[in-house]
């Protein structure tokens, strides 16, 4: 299984992929038409840099609970390096997340922080991750940093899944599509747009997951100069 | 059936060492009194509801993570190595648990009763909000009891368990102070009664996460 997981990490497809969807999202995420509209102006164009992060973040942090579960059946230390550092990769995400979308929300709703189930998802996802990386850091014995780690990342996901997919349904959000707004659909009636998020998702998602991987192959390397 | 008979000893046990020792009981009361006449020193009286309740809620998440997060540290290896070897780790994890919400659950009421006295209590509809203190308590007993476990193989650090464990207590905050600030309104049953289910559930999902996430813990 891991050295499955091996090959499709050193197969150079996906990363091309990856690289031809990005290239594609910035010519056409600047360039390309959007609607014109009130308030939110040409500043729609950051659909294709902050809602990605979302979804890049989503992607990494199911990597790492799901390594987290691998490591535990299998106890492998490769399965929680894999773990840990798709952990660290969310956190990226979640802060350019976080940046994008309070620049975007500078100009749009008028304030670069406000009250709302989205922002407050994402910054007790950083808290979480950052308690994560401090209990990993306080212990010092590498199989026992890998097995406590690995319980506290699948307990912290599922109350984080809690917290930022069922919370934001009982609560009035001002993001698009929620608490009574119209989604993003409406404003892109001619999908023109869609054209260009879907590849957008793919594109930073595999991006998020490449440089995952090369961080492990770097900690390996570490590792084998470490012992040497 | 051989799991409850060994949780239902372990708590026995649990309780009567405690009782023995009344010196971690007492210092516990005191904290929360402390804690609630530091509020009512600093604010006076409280009048907006949504900020009674609010107060009352963080002054429980302080009393409760103070409470359990001993709950590990306080046990002696030699101990704990006597549970290793005589008892699975299910009956070990669940015995904390139900131990910490029966201590949490009697703090509560205490807390509850004095910081109704001291502050004025707005609250309409006592029942609900008993019932919510009570899911609360399992909450956050149930949380921060597995956190307290998970920082005991750590490095044993009373702090990290606040670091670890109040990110994960969001959402159960957000859901138990909507649940009782409707209590405090003396909103109707069958509005209240969803975000009661969801409460139900949440506090499901942790005890079963324990159950199933301890044994990892347990085993050295």
């Amino acid at each position: 299984m891991t050295s499955n997981n091996k090959t499709i990490a050193r197969a150079w497809w996906w990363k091309a992929l990856a690289i031809a969807m990005l290239i594609y999202t910035f010519i056409m995420g600047f360039l390309g038409t959007v609607p014109a509209m009130p308030i939110i102006n040409e500043s729609i164009r950051n659909l294709y840099f902050h809602v990605t992060m979302w979804m890049g973040m989503i992607t990494l942090m199911f990597i790492n609970v799901i390594y987290s579960i691998k490591y535990l059946r299998s106890g492998k230390l490769y399965d929680d390096l894999v773990g840990e550092e798709s952990a660290r990769m969310a956190m990226v995400f979640a802060g350019a997340g976080l940046v994008t979308g309070m620049i975007w929300a500078n100009f749009t709703w008028g304030a670069p922080w406000v009250n709302d189930p989205q922002l407050n998802g994402t910054a007790a996802t950083m808290l979480i991750y950052a308690a994560y990386f401090i209990l990993r850091n306080a212990i010092t014995d590498e199989i026992k940093r890998a097995r406590i780690g690995s319980v506290y990342g699948i307990f912290a996901f599922v109350m984080m899944f809690v917290f930022i997919m069922i919370i934001p349904k009982m609560n009035d959000s001002l993001h698009p599509g929620k608490g009574g707004n119209p989604g993003f659909n409406k404003y892109d009636l001619d999908s023109n747009m869609r054209m260009v998020f879907y590849p957008a998702v793919i594109g930073w998602t595999l991006l998020g997951v490449w440089m995952m991987s090369l961080r492990v192959r770097l900690r390996k390397i570490e590792e084998k100069i470490h012992n040497a | 059936m051989k799991l409850g008979t060994q949780v239902l000893t372990l708590i026995k046990l649990e309780a009567k060492l405690e009782w023995k020792n009344r010196q971690a009981i007492t210092s516990l009361l005191v904290y929360s009194l402390a804690s609630i006449y530091i509020s009512y020193l600093s604010f006076r009286q409280v009048l907006d509801p949504v900020t009674w309740n609010a107060l009352f809620w963080i002054i429980m998440l302080f009393a409760g993570t103070n409470a359990i997060a001993k709950s590990f540290l306080q046990e002696s290896k030699g101990l704990q190595f006597f549970y290793y070897s005589m008892l699975p780790p299910q009956a070990v994890i669940l015995s904390k648990i139900f131990y910490n919400i029966l201590l949490l659950s009697i703090l509560g009421g205490i807390n509850f009763f004095i910081y109704s006295m001291i502050f004025q209590s707005p609250v309409q509809n006592n029942e609900q909000y008993l019932i919510g203190l009570v899911l609360g308590s399992i909450g956050l007993s149930s949380t921060l009891t597995l956190v307290a476990g998970i920082v005991s193989k750590a490095n044993n650090n009373a702090a990290l368990v606040a670091i670890l464990g109040f990110p994960l207590l969001f959402p159960l905050l957000l859901i138990i102070m909507r649940f009782t600030g409707n209590a405090v309104s003396g909103y109707s049953w069958a509005i209240n009664q969803s975000w009661c289910g969801l409460l139900l559930l949440l506090n499901g999902i942790i005890i079963i996460l324990s159950y199933l996430l301890f044994p990892y813990l347990w085993k050295e």
